[in-house]
């Protein structure tokens, strides 16, 4: 067993039994937890199938950003968690059997007699291939359309998130800025002249004595 | 040499995991969409491999288009998700039936 091979299969093993723990701890915060590292694990297997900027991406927008959402929006939630594991060992024998038939099925399709060494070789890339040019290019020439067409998308994704938790309490609940009537404000509405008429002091007894003192 | 039996072994293994976790975890919306995104990466992993193998950067790309798209659902599904939970107080799915015709 070659080096290679070794660090494919170490990783595979971790990203596997990480996804295990996922489907079956309690804690929802520690599932997410788990996702993590089978996400990172994962990575390392796309960057062994020299995908690095996939396997990179993967780590730093979807570990960094998105499961760091799902921490977020779990640790947020106030779950009961006895309730929510009712029916796990209901469905664990169909479960299994189920997901166990599929994987057979599976890899009878794509096992090594259809997709072994002999059927296909790796294609070997010298030291100077960058994987991120390679998809840089067809990416901004073949793809643009569908390339800007993911930015509307994502767009999309930010105003939808926002609009569906956005919560206007009235007013009595909380107090909020309006900056609107902030910016239209002008100086005739908070500021106002009075005319006072002048008002002349009498001369008090006190302050003469104090001016005579003072000579 | 690692094969790309092995590869596309692996993602069946990841999918088989996920799809079993959507059976066990029924009820936890949470749990569910986290499932969903291990489904995913198992579809991911095979793409990565066979443009690895079939020297076509074109699957890589593909990879780069469906990372996108599952962001901006993990972003809206949980947006959906905390709708939810300050409606009903709880993320129960089988408590999740008014548009049950």
């Amino acid at each position: 067993m070659s080096f290679e091979q070794l660090v494919f299969y170490a990783f595979a093993a971790i990203a596997a039994f990480a996804g295990l723990m996922v489907i079956t701890v309690r804690n929802p915060v520690k599932a997410a937890l788990w996702l993590v590292l089978a996400f990172v694990s994962t990575a390392a297997v796309w960057i062994l199938a020299e995908a690095e900027f996939l396997g990179l991406v993967l780590i730093l927008v979807y570990v960094g950003a998105v499961l760091v959402l799902f921490l977020f929006v779990v640790m947020m939630l106030d779950i009961n968690l006895a309730e929510m594991k009712e029916g796990f060992t209901r469905y664990l024998p169909i479960g299994v059997l189920v997901s166990l038939v599929v994987f057979g099925l599976i890899y009878m399709v794509v096992g090594p007699e259809h997709f072994g060494l002999e059927q296909f070789k790796p294609t070997e890339h010298g030291p100077d291939y960058s994987n991120t040019k390679e998809i840089a290019v067809p990416l901004y020439t073949q793809h643009a359309y569908a390339f800007v067409l993911a930015a509307v998308l994502l767009l999309v994704g930010i105003v939808a998130a926002i609009a569906l938790t956005l919560r206007r309490r009235p007013p009595s609940e909380a107090l909020y800025q309006d900056i609107d009537a902030q910016v239209r404000v002008r100086a005739e509405d908070r500021l106002t002249m009075v005319k006072i008429p002048a008002e002349v002091e009498p001369d008090l007894p006190e302050n003469k004595e104090e001016e005579e003192g003072a000579k | 040499m690692i094969a790309l039996s092995d590869y596309l072994v692996f993602g069946a293994v990841l999918f088989m995991i996920s799809m079993a976790g959507i059976f066990l975890n029924r009820k936890n919306l949470v749990l569910i969409l986290m499932c969903v995104e291990l489904l995913l990466l198992a579809v991911n992993t095979n793409l990565v491999a066979f443009s690895h193998y079939l020297n076509d950067v074109q699957g890589q790309i593909f990879v780069f288009f469906i990372l996108t798209v599952a962001a901006a659902e993990a972003a809206i599904g949980l947006a959906i998700l905390v709708l939810v939970f300050r409606h009903r107080r709880q993320i129960n799915v089988d408590d999740l039936d008014e548009l049950k015709g």
